[in-house]
């Protein structure tokens, strides 16, 4: 890997943001949207009925890292269609930039996303809510890691995918994390959900991460087992998105879609 | 004699029933200009997409400058670049953006200088900080043509450079072609439907049809071959045969 190979990634995409202000509005709107709605609802809940402590906590921390968690899955497959829908991927399949360091470039990217999130909705959490994640202490920052080796990971097989199909698979990019939330126990814990769906949950690092997150809330012991779990899942995750999207790339070789895309 | 940089061998591509490209072979010299020609289908766009190695062959050997794509594929594409009319660039970059991002990639060294230059080459100086998407179709083709001239490319691919150019501009972009040639010794592989401007400034041309070379060497010989006044007879009468058949 060429180190100014991944530099121009990083500079074609923070020149694009630079000035496009629906871009940028594009990492803020959501996350704060949806930490303004649920933040004033988790209020309202905990005034009316007051039952369950840490509540709040439990609810803001979760949306906060959720997002982390999608932003770092969009930051790459949103870069690759931005040179989708450029009509620029010829120009960067017949340069030496290698597919690698086209998605560590992206990786890069995503990262300035999540950054940029993150500070935005944890200044919102602190002002409307007097809500700190910070109080999570150190292990919120395995927390965000384990969730963006997440993200990253099925960021890489959509961007396989959209490579493979075309813009016909565009809508993973913005729906595939979502699949992932209902057996995520991002708001709820494991215990909830159906046997069925608690085995599979299992098999997600986002719902190791979120276990580990209520239990640091509920000042339990250090979860280390639940981290173990996130970090190991995980790096199987990201081998097996990087064999797809090898994979991809070969299919796309062979059948000469690079010729088609755009279309 | 110049060095033989790109060599083909039997080169077949087979897309389930179609066969696009069929058997291709031939050599291409250091600082040639070569004309590929062709009626629509014929095999143009995937033989060059074969050379770029955005598509894999299904049968047959690519050497350029006597490496494989298969070991060697970011030596090669240091060393090559593209343009086409057909492909665009990130829109909503400035064209100043749009080169330093390629430079970068190319890792064109004192890029800064060479933008600049290239600008003025390409006659685009004016609209430097302009976004991409302001510009007309001839200035994007002008904007293709200098990211393509970036790396100082030892092989130069173009498709139809001046399809949507004014006859003064598409001029202008012929004699700098052949500028580049005299002065730099590059290797050329043009594709165009302008059949006096392929006569004009190619060395040799390569006829294909059908996935098959039908006719290899320098316009004036094919014209003879073929027993006609100019290339646009010799690719009517090839393309009229294909409609009928």
């Amino acid at each position: 890997m060429k180190m100014h190979r991944i530099n121009a990634i990083v500079y074609r995409h923070l020149s694009l943001y630079k000035r496009s202000l629906t871009r940028l509005m594009e990492i803020i709107y959501w996350p704060v949207l949806d930490l303004m709605v649920w933040g004033f609802v988790t209020i309202y809940l905990r005034k009316y009925q007051g039952a369950l402590p840490s509540f709040v906590s439990f609810f803001l921390g979760a949306l906060i890292l959720w997002d982390i968690f999608f932003r770092a899955q969009q930051g790459i497959s949103i870069s690759f269609l931005e040179e989708v829908w450029s009509r620029n991927l010829l120009n960067l399949f017949v340069s030496p930039l290698t597919p690698a360091e086209f998605i560590f470039g992206t990786l890069i990217v995503s990262l300035f996303k999540v950054i940029a999130t993150f500070l935005v909705t944890f200044c919102l959490a602190l002002i409307f809510f007097s809500f700190n994640i910070f109080s999570l202490g150190l292990p919120l920052f395995l927390f965000l890691l384990n969730l963006i080796l997440m993200g990253w990971a099925i960021g890489i097989i959509t961007t396989g995918a959209i490579l493979r199909f075309g813009q016909e698979a565009e809508v993973l990019a913005w729906g595939l994390a979502f699949l992932f939330q209902p057996v995520s126990a991002v708001f709820y814990p494991v215990s909830v959900l159906p046997p069925v769906l608690q085995k599979i949950a299992w098999w997600i690092p986002a719902s190791h991460t979120f276990e580990a997150m209520r239990t640091v809330i509920q000042h339990g012991p250090f979860p280390a087992g639940e981290l173990a779990w996130a970090f190991a899942l995980n790096g199987v995750y990201m081998i097996l998105a990087a064999l797809f999207f090898s994979w991809m790339l070969k299919e796309v070789r062979v059948k000469g879609l690079l010729l088609k895309s755009g279309e | 004699m110049s060095a033989i940089i790109l060599k083909v061998e039997e080169l077949v591509k087979q897309f389930k029933d179609v066969r696009a490209v069929n058997s291709v072979s031939f050599e291409v010299s250091e600082g040639e200009i070569l004309g590929l020609l062709g009626p629509n289908g014929a095999g143009k766009t995937t033989l060059i997409a074969m050379l770029l190695g955005i598509l894999t062959p299904t049968s047959g050997a690519i050497t350029i400058f006597g490496k494989t794509f298969k070991n060697h594929r970011e030596d090669i594409l240091s060393l090559v670049n593209f343009s086409s009319t057909y492909i665009s660039m990130p829109l909503s970059l400035t064209v100043r953006e749009n080169l330093t991002f390629f430079a970068k990639l190319y890792h064109v060294p004192n890029y800064g200088s060479r933008i600049r230059e290239l600008l003025g080459l390409c006659e685009i100086e004016r609209f430097e900080n302009h976004l991409t998407r302001d510009l007309s179709s001839g200035q994007l083709s002008r904007l293709n043509l200098a990211k393509a001239l970036l790396n100082r490319p030892k092989i130069l691919f173009l498709d139809e450079p001046t399809a949507s150019m004014d006859p003064d501009m598409a001029d202008k972009v012929r004699q700098l072609l052949v500028g580049l040639k005299k002065e730099f010794g590059s290797t050329i592989i043009y594709t165009s439907h302008n059949m006096r401007e392929i006569e004009q400034i190619s060395d040799r041309i390569i006829f294909l049809h059908r996935g098959e070379i039908i006719a290899n060497g320098p316009p004036q010989q094919i014209i003879k071959l073929f027993q006609k006044e100019n290339l646009e007879e010799v690719f009517l009468e090839v393309s009229r045969e294909t409609s009928t058949k």
